[in-house]
């Protein structure tokens, strides 16, 4: 069975050096009871760190479906397109 | 890029693309907007796409255009833990031209149908997220792209965004947003096995393709279905459930394709196969209750963006299709007279309400939120049928009167006869 990374790692993406995402208010996270975000995501582009009580994020997975905008019960996920060109870039679809 | 436009398009998915090329095709001077490397580059369906409406648009496309099979079988799988309850349907009729429905890939197939906009005479323009639009007046006059000196002004903007509609929204054509109720995310794997052996495991002869819809255990009992298309030489395999509920459950999308893939039912059919790429998406299934305003002074709404999409019929493409074609029809007409105006523009509202989209749209506008609420309809009845159906198929020297019984027994244990004919009545308020 393929792990998650192992999938993520057969897409290609044009990586950019600026994060098209980014978690507005840290201090919400800590308080957020089941970080929906940390699993509803396909590409599990967050992850909460334990020892910082932040979380992470690997932008560069993301599959830019832009389900993290709407789960986050505290709307504080702030999610754009990739710059144009950037970003996941499908061969099937 | 000063100049002015007749029309601008954001987005260059099946709405976008419509527009563009029907616009482009009647002379007016139209430039297209795409964010990825090209068109198809960020599109993901699951995908069939139907041959009537894209016929609507390019006669005969089905002779040039990448499609994968035509699809001559469906079949819905009402899933349990180890067991399904089939049912399907096979014509000859499909198998031959003009064909019903084909499988395809977004990024194969946006890619060729955009070039068909760009041959029309439209100016396509890859790699450029639009990123605002531009208002003089109450007039939406252009947009303001990522790149330097990149606002282009235009007569009408065509927003073909998708499902994340940021310029919708900004636009103040969705007040309220979207919420987690009304979207569902969904993921696909698409796995390469060899021609032969899908042929012979979906009984198919060259070139023939089926589907395959499951629920119940398929989403692990959340409002939702999981898809088996078959491709030339893959397998598409997806599963989307209501983001509502995917957060409620606590399951990651990855792990329920996971499940799926490794169903006992199901793990026989991709056996062998190899995955070439993972995908994401979200679905629009908030129906007529989460239509946006489609129009405003210089811009319409087309596609995903105006949430036009069936859920129950699996239907989406060919209502971006069809709803990019009647922008384009609204906007040709608001040409000859020179007015983009809300009264101009609003004839593709009348349009739209007197197309399949609305009316269907219409028709099922209470069914999500109905299966949202009742969790146990995609959960406890397919498991019930399979334990009927598991019942029914055991010869053990029990009267067939006794079997009827116990197959009512563990019906109503669960479910009193009471609330089971209040959702056959509800079921039907909503779908009938």
């Amino acid at each position: 069975m393929k792990s998650l990374e192992d999938k993520l790692f057969l897409n290609r993406y044009q990586a950019d050096k600026h994060p098209h995402l980014r978690v507005l208010d840290r201090e919400k996270c800590r308080h957020c009871k089941d970080k929906p975000c940390t699993y509803i995501c396909p590409a599990k582009v967050y992850a909460w760190n334990e020892k910082e009580e932040i979380i992470e994020t690997a932008y560069e997975g993301c599959v830019e479906c832009g389900t993290c905008r709407y789960g986050c019960a505290h709307d504080n996920i702030d999610w754009r397109n990739p710059r144009g060109g950037f970003g996941i870039m499908y061969k099937y679809g | 890029m000063s100049e002015k436009y007749d029309v601008i398009v954001v987005g260059a998915g099946p709405a976008g693309v419509t527009t563009a090329y029907l616009t482009a095709k009647a002379g007016l001077k139209t430039i297209l907007f795409e964010r990825g490397d090209h068109p198809g580059a960020k599109n993901v369906m699951g995908g069939v796409l139907y041959r009537k409406p894209t016929e609507d648009v390019i006669a005969n496309f089905w002779k040039e255009a990448p499609l994968e099979r035509h699809v001559i079988e469906q079949n819905l799988w009402i899933l349990d833990k180890n067991s399904v309850v089939k049912a399907g349907y096979r014509t000859k009729a499909q198998d031959q031209e003009p064909y019903n429905a084909f499988t395809v890939f977004r990024s194969r197939f946006d890619r060729w149908f955009a070039q068909k906009a760009v041959e029309a005479g439209a100016l396509l323009i890859t790699e450029t997220v639009v990123e605002d639009l531009i208002w003089d007046n109450h007039f939406v006059v252009g947009v303001k792209t990522g790149r330097p000196q990149g606002d282009v002004y235009g007569s009408v903007v065509v927003l073909a965004e998708g499902v994340n509609s940021m310029l919708t929204q900004k636009a103040g054509l969705q007040k309220d947003g979207l919420n987690t109720a009304q979207l569902a995310v969904a993921v696909k794997e698409v796995i390469a096995l060899d021609k032969e052996k899908i042929e012979s495991r979906f009984n198919l002869e060259e070139g023939q393709g089926a589907t395959i819809e499951l629920v119940g255990d398929a989403t692990m009992g959340m409002m939702g279905t999981a898809f088996i298309y078959t491709n030339t030489d893959s397998l598409s395999v997806g599963v989307g459930a209501l983001l509502s509920q995917v957060v409620r459950q606590k399951i990651n999308p990855n792990e329920l394709l996971e499940h799926l893939k490794n169903h006992p039912i199901v793990r026989p059919l991709l056996e062998g196969g190899e995955t070439k790429e993972y995908l994401g998406h979200l679905i629009p299934e908030g129906g007529y209750n989460a239509i946006p305003k489609v129009y405003t002074n210089g811009v319409v709404v087309v596609g995903d963006a105006a949430q036009f999409v069936n859920g129950i019929h699996r239907e989406g493409s060919n209502m971006a299709m069809i709803s990019g074609k009647l922008a384009a029809e609204t906007i040709i007409d608001a040409h000859k007279i020179g007015e983009f105006d809300e009264r101009a523009l609003s004839h593709y509202q009348k349009k739209l309400s007197n197309s399949f989209i609305i009316k269907d749209l219409k028709k099922y506008q209470n069914a999500s939120g109905f299966f949202e609420t009742n969790d146990h309809i995609f959960s406890l009845y397919p498991s019930l049928l399979n334990k009927a159906a598991e019942e029914f198929t055991t010869v053990d020297n029990v009267p067939k009167r006794e079997k009827q019984r116990r197959i009512m027994e563990l019906v109503t244990s669960e479910r009193s006869k009471l609330e089971i004919l209040r959702d056959i009545y509800r079921g039907w308020r909503v779908m009938g």
